[in-house]
């Protein structure tokens, strides 16, 4: 089921295992470059363990293993010559609990830069802080104590802080965990904008099990059942004339 | 008296049959619901029966020697006892021991005199005791067993009976510490009667074995003690408790796999209960000459074989497992958001722990090490087998220190008599001891808290 429009990340036959209890069986799913592509389905379905998959966040969990192929531009990223640093300052990550470092508002946007050496001197990483603050909608907001805690903020601010401080080191690829379930609805809102904003400069994908929003932010719809892909389409047709059963079943609220 | 206790349970066990005899037969033959089981009932009269009892048995068991001897005194054989004093107390003692029979021989004639009154009073007080105490134990029975009617609530009296039984025994632990804390306040105002306070806290003489009866404050000055004590339970211990024990978390917390933190951390904690005694001979027959060689073979030829350094790395090492769980406690109290936000920029474990954790952690961290300095202070037997005597003001780890713990437990050890500066001097120590660990300990746990307050 992939989609021929200058796919980024292609995912082949992937598998998924959290030690004998297999998580994700057999999905193959293409990305596209200028798309926002939403994955939904019912809590437990695997969208999340997918999503870990593409910047090999399911590393950090212990006895989980991962099957298939997945290329980023063509290379796989499971390879060993593949460098995790390098792989996840390509492909960044919004989780689904805000989570700011307990630092200055400058200094979790800095964060990533710093690691990566992406700022010559301090203008310069003064700069990169603005201009993600800015991207991510949030400048105005903070531009006048950026030396106070990331804690401080509300919750809208802080994921938006955390998009901030993934935009920093100038990712290709944004993954977002249902950035928005611990928000408010006007916080979410103002997510939602962002995201229309962010596409086509970064590939987005992004997890929700909330419906609207799937039809709301994204061109592109994968819906996920029980680990397996059941449909990858057009958002419009998933929604209005789904081919599954299952599918339709789920969008019209029959379970999930 | 044993006999007597098994009268009062039988009477118990008496009690809690009738009881719940006529709970269940009032029972019986009513479809009604009762409040209590007929055990309830049972309980409530069984405890009525020996609680009142037993309590006036362990207050007249109490007070019971001071009215024997009382009687004892008003005997005609006690007006050649000496007035006042160690002998007539001693005689008093050895009446008491030759009338209950432990002891064979006395060593003065008018002990033996006394004897058959002891005796005799003994034998008085003690029926006088057991008829109160059955009449009591009949007494309070009977009236709870005039209680037990259908509508009575015997459950919820049992359970408020549990909760003052709980109660008490919480407050048996709160009171005995304000009882020590009373009891050192109590000598050490003895002792600042003698030495001026300035003199004990600010000078830095220290000798306690040649005190001069006109100023004795003069070589009683505790800076030296207080000093070694710092430099090392607070200094070399830390250096190497801090970070061994923190490397130690991080790397179970971070790194470890499953497998390796089941085995490495039960094995760090048997290291934490291993008794202090056996850090001292560790210390003193191992590490202590051990240092000495070594700071002999760079050039230090005076240094000392009870060196401040040698009983510093031991009590450090007896640390480490503190250290270690309370900064493993801290790392895991870190939401595990922080570190997969960490990784996802792109971070590696090592840059996540320096950047991330352990700041996020420091609070909780820095709380643990105070504690472990209040522990290191306050800790004893390592100094006394491994430190010096000495005191002295030294920056040299190499030279010998002595340590509070240390001089108390020397003040205390022989034949001192218990008023003279040397031995009040101990009390006085242990209470500035005490306060110091005190403050140190609601310092650490109020920087505890409120770190922990900031993630939950």
């Amino acid at each position: 089921m992939s989609i021929p429009n200058q796919s980024k990340i292609s995912a082949q036959h992937v598998n998924v295992w959290y030690g004998a209890k297999q998580a994700i069986a057999d999905v193959s799913l293409d990305f596209g470059q200028d798309h926002v592509t939403a994955l939904i389905g019912p809590s437990g379905c695997g969208k999340s363990t997918f999503l870990r998959t593409l910047n090999r966040m399911n590393d950090t969990i212990a006895g989980a293993k991962v099957e298939g192929d997945i290329t980023l531009d063509g290379e796989n990223i499971y390879s060993p010559d593949m460098d995790v640093v390098q792989l996840r300052a390509r492909v960044g990550m919004v989780f689904q609990k805000p989570n700011p470092f307990p630092k200055s508002i400058f200094e979790n946007v800095a964060y990533g830069p710093r690691i990566h050496g992406l700022a010559a001197n301090k203008p310069q990483l003064a700069e990169i802080v603005e201009k993600s603050l800015r991207r991510a909608g949030l400048w105005d907001e903070v531009k006048d104590r950026l030396t106070e805690s990331g804690t401080a903020l509300s919750g809208g601010q802080q994921q938006r802080l955390c998009i901030a401080r993934a935009i920093a080191v100038d990712p290709e690829v944004i993954l977002m965990d249902e950035p928005c379930s611990a928000l408010d609805p006007i916080a979410t809102a103002k997510i939602e904008e962002l995201i229309h904003e962010l596409k086509g400069r970064y590939a987005i994908v992004i997890v929700t099990h909330n419906m609207q929003q799937a039809a709301r932010v994204s061109q592109r719809t994968a819906f996920f059942h029980l680990g397996t892909l059941v449909e990858y389409g057009a958002t419009s047709d998933i929604f209005t004339n789904p081919r599954q059963e299952r599918t339709k079943d789920y969008i019209t609220g029959r379970y999930g | 008296m044993l006999a007597l206790f098994l009268v009062i349970a039988g009477l118990g066990l008496i009690g809690w049959l009738t009881a719940r005899l006529r709970a269940v037969s009032f029972r019986r033959g009513s479809t009604a619901r009762f409040s209590s089981l007929p055990s309830h009932f049972g309980g409530y009269v069984a405890l009525w029966t020996v609680l009142p009892a037993a309590l006036f048995l362990c207050v007249w068991s109490a007070t019971s020697p001071a009215l024997v001897t009382d009687r004892v005194l008003h005997d005609p054989a006690a007006a050649q006892l000496p007035p006042q004093g160690f002998n007539r107390a001693a005689i008093l003692s050895e009446a008491r021991s030759l009338a209950s029979g432990n002891s064979f021989g006395a060593f003065n004639p008018l002990s033996k005199k006394l004897a058959p009154a002891y005796a005799a009073a003994q034998t008085r007080n003690d029926w006088i005791g057991a008829a109160i105490a059955l009449l009591l134990s009949f007494a309070t029975g009977g009236f709870a067993y005039t209680r037990v009617r259908p509508d009575f609530r015997a459950r919820t009296k049992i359970e408020r009976l549990m909760m003052a039984g709980l109660l008490a025994a919480s407050l048996i632990a709160i009171l005995t510490t304000m009882g020590i804390v009373a009891s050192l306040l109590f000598e050490s105002w003895r002792f600042f009667n003698i030495v001026p306070i300035g003199d004990f806290l600010f000078g830095t003489h220290w000798s306690p074995q040649v005190i001069d009866p006109a100023d004795p404050g003069k070589t009683l000055g505790a800076v030296p003690l207080f000093w070694g004590t710092f430099f090392i339970g607070a200094v070399i211990a830390m250096l190497v408790a801090i970070p061994f024990g923190l490397m130690s978390a991080v790397y179970l917390t971070q790194y470890a796999t499953p497998t390796a933190r089941r085995w490495m951390k039960p094995i760090l904690e048997v290291l934490a209960g291993v008794p202090t005694v056996v850090y001292g001979y560790f210390a003193a027959l191992t590490v202590a000459p051990a240092v000495r060689d070594f700071a002999v073979s760079i050039g230090i030829t005076w240094a000392s074989s009870e060196s401040a350094l040698a009983a510093g790395l031991v009590m450090g090492v007896m640390i480490i497992p503190f250290v270690s769980s309370m900064a493993d406690d801290s790392l895991a109290a870190v939401p595990d958001a922080m570190r997969d936000g960490s990784l996802a920029m792109g971070a590696t474990a090592s840059e996540t722990i320096q950047r991330v954790l352990l700041p996020a952690a420091l609070p909780g961290v820095v709380g643990g090490v105070l504690l472990a300095v209040s522990r290191a202070v306050g800790e004893t037997m390592i100094v006394v087998m491994a430190a010096s005597g000495v005191a002295t003001l030294t920056l040299n780890p190499f030279a010998s220190a002595t340590t509070v713990t240390k001089q108390i437990v020397d003040l205390l050890t022989g034949e001192a008599e218990f008023d003279s500066p040397k031995t009040l001097a101990a009390f006085a120590l242990g209470l500035t001891l005490f306060i110091i660990t005190l403050l140190l300990n609601i310092v650490a746990l109020t920087v505890v808290k409120r770190y922990r307050e900031a993630y939950e």
